[in-house]
């Protein structure tokens, strides 16, 4: 592997101004050691043959820039604003961080069944929980950006949801500030969903700078025996390198309902991985994206059933505009043993430009008997047919088209609990599609 | 009749890619008629009322068609919609999706605003949606479906006479609306057809089978064969044909 020695110079230069100055526990200096090792070792993902995961993305450009600089401050930023940006609702509870920063004066608290801990306070509140938890499920010796952000993070937040009461909503806002330089952003959640727990909880991740600047994003979720956890990812940071990996896993009947909605970015990632590592788990997993421009996102979800009688269900939709390129890629797994498992993946595109680009793979590897699993996978203009119809009743072609993209959109959009949430989707979906932006 | 002429076509020859299905026709339509087409299938009659509502696959060749005094064939199909023209299609789309109340709202406002009207506010609009599905036998649990998804051929039929007493159109060109209907549906289709026909309406049917015009008593029959209206008559000629035969106008006029 060909590798540019300054950039890592830099990346490693930014890991020991960090060791200095945050206080943490021996394990945990000893992870971040050798994450950053394992990174140096590693670099950068290359787009070659063979390389399955990376194939169709190349990550040259984002490798060329070392994304090392802290993010900057960013003090005016305000409630009011982050309503402009960020879907809200007076009945949830609000994290904001900003820039890998908690800001206590964007975050309120109400409900009593989620403990939300800075990573400080987790480590003094339950550091064996921490401990037992972080970094087990997004491994890092063979996966350069869950290295990367490990090794990295200034800050992390860690969410314990506890008891059967059905909570409020729980949105946690990462911020990527507005800045000239190029900064490395490292946002990293650890969230545990204690045994029969029920809860909702909302990742949104926004980009507000415009210069290049990388966010390499790191969620672990456990769900302990019977848990249960609807939960939405957003991620909207199309100026932004943005990587983003998602690691679930599922013990013993517990349930995981998941919507992502992405925009794409200068490069997007939308790494997913899920163990069913529990008899009758249940995971859904929709996920909606919308791209444009020269914008690449690439999606690579795996699902992982470990144990029997599990059921997983993967229905993903993405809306391409002007010369934005998508992936789907990704496998289902079905491990020796677990028997009795019923899987469905399935993704359909809608292409809005001739210029715009998907490759949409999805796969199935069965290693067990008595299993029921599908999938497929599409990609087509709007249906001419369907066109014809909308305009017969008087619609503009314009109108027709947002009609049906709309339609497009929604057995993703339904799934979407929260009314504010799904109406504030809506709004972007559009809003990110030149196409059809001028409708209004 | 000496009513306003609502469309005129004079020497009508149109097709689908290099393939000539209509081969010159002639037709007149006034407020208040009502013209059925009838012929077997391949004749054209699809092309026909499809190359009215331009639907593009369908191209006009020669000849000219005038709608309340305008060049029909040089409006695009949304404008022809706005202008009062109304298909029910013989196969109408599924709209994976698309509620069909959103739909509706879509297609009133945007013919409501060609037309210099405010928009109808939510409540004027739900009382004029309650109203039409009352009349075409229409639950409320049917107007929470997407567009034509997973509906039966007959409440395909019915959705599209139902669309037609809402956006209330002047000219409706019914594709073969009767067909797959049973005797029951048919009744509830032609009803609403019926509710629709007024001094200031027209509508051109186009059908396979007599049976409908039972329901639906035309002014006009018009056979068209291979292309070619070969006769017209009062429903009388309907009768003629359910009794005979296409094959005895085809040696009839020798076609």
């Amino acid at each position: 592997m060909v590798q540019a020695p300054p950039v890592y110079d830099a990346y490693l230069q930014r890991f020991q101004e960090l060791a200095k100055t945050l206080p943490l526990p021996l394990w945990l200096q000893e992870m971040r050691e050798e994450a950053i090792g394992r990174f140096l070792d590693l670099g950068f993902p290359v787009a070659r043959r063979g390389n399955e995961p990376w194939k169709y993305t190349d990550l040259r450009p984002l490798a060329a820039i070392p994304f090392c600089q802290p993010p900057p401050p960013y003090p005016k930023i305000q409630a009011k604003g982050l309503r402009q940006i960020l879907p809200w609702s007076p009945r949830w509870d609000v994290v904001t961080m900003v820039g890998g920063e908690y800001k206590a004066s964007l975050s309120h608290i109400r409900g009593a069944q989620a403990q939300v801990w800075t990573l400080t306070q987790s480590l003094q509140e339950a550091p064996s929980l921490v401990e037992e938890h972080l970094a087990r499920l997004a491994i890092y010796h063979n996966d350069a950006f869950a290295a990367l952000n490990t090794a990295l993070f200034q800050d992390a937040l860690v969410v314990v949801f506890q008891g059967s009461r059905e909570a409020r909503e729980l949105h946690v806002a990462f911020i990527s500030p507005p800045g000239e330089g190029p900064y490395g952003h490292y946002p990293r959640l650890l969230v545990v969903v204690e045994k029969g727990a029920r809860a909702s909880l909302i990742e949104s991740y926004v980009g507000l700078g415009s210069g290049p600047y990388l966010t390499a994003a790191v969620t672990e979720v456990f769900l302990e025996e019977g848990a249960s956890l609807e939960h939405y990812r957003l991620v909207m940071e199309p100026e932004a390198y943005h990587i983003g990996q998602l690691r679930v896993w599922q013990d013993q009947g517990s349930s995981f309902h998941s919507v992502y909605f992405g925009r794409g970015s200068r490069i997007g990632r939308n790494d997913v991985r899920v163990e069913l590592d529990g008899p009758k788990a249940e995971a859904y997993l929709y996920g909606l994206y919308v791209t444009q421009g020269q914008e690449h996102l690439d999606n690579y979800i795996n699902i992982d059933h470990i144990k029997p009688h599990g059921t997983s269900r993967l229905l993903y939709r993405g809306i391409l505009d002007g010369a934005s390129h998508a992936i789907f890629g990704g496998t289902v797994y079905v491990q020796p043993g677990a028997i009795k498992t019923d899987a469905e993946q399935e993704d359909k595109n809608l292409l809005l430009s001739r210029e715009a680009e998907v490759d949409s793979k999805p796969a199935l590897e069965i290693y067990a008997d008595d299993v029921r699993c599908g999938h497929g996978a599409a990609a087509g203009a709007v249906a001419d047919e369907a066109l014809f119809y909308l305009r017969s009743r008087g619609l503009n072609r314009e109108l027709a088209t947002r009609l049906l993209v709309k339609g497009f959109a929604t057995t993703v959009l339904d799934q979407i609990g929260p009314a504010r949430l799904r109406s504030f989707l809506e709004m972007v979906t559009f809003a990110s599609l030149p196409s059809l932006r001028s409708l209004g | 009749m000496t009513q306003d002429v609502i469309l005129e076509i004079r020497g009508l020859r149109a097709g689908v890619g290099d393939v000539e299905i209509l081969k010159g026709i002639d037709l007149t339509i006034r407020l208040g008629e009502t013209h059925a087409i009838m012929g077997p299938n391949g004749s054209g009659k699809s092309t026909l009322v499809n190359v009215l509502a331009g639907k593009p696959e369908y191209e006009a060749w020669a000849g000219q068609v005038t709608y309340k005094g305008r060049d029909l064939l040089q409006m695009p199909p949304d404008e022809r919609a706005r202008e009062g023209l109304f298909l029910a299609f013989q196969y109408p789309v599924e709209l994976p999706g698309v509620r069909i109340r959103e739909f509706l709202r879509a297609a009133l406002d945007s013919i409501r605003e060609h037309h210099g009207l405010d928009k109808l506010s939510v409540r004027e609009f739900n009382r004029l949606l309650q109203e039409k599905a009352k009349e075409m036998g229409i639950d409320q649990d049917f107007l929470r479906r997407n567009v034509n998804e997973g509906f039966s051929g007959g409440e395909k039929k019915r959705h599209e006479i139902f669309q037609l007493l809402l956006l209330d159109p002047t000219l409706a060109l019914l594709d073969e609306t009767d067909s797959g209907l049973d005797v029951d549906a048919l009744k509830i289709v032609a009803d609403g057809i019926n509710r629709f026909r007024g001094p200031q309406k027209a509508i051109l049917l186009v059908t396979h089978y007599q049976r409908i015009l039972n329901y639906v008593a035309p002014d006009y029959v018009h056979i068209l064969i291979d292309g070619r209206i070969v006769a017209s008559g009062g429903k009388e000629l309907a009768l003629e044909v359910e009794a005979k035969g296409y094959e005895w106008l085809r040696q009839t006029v020798g076609g």
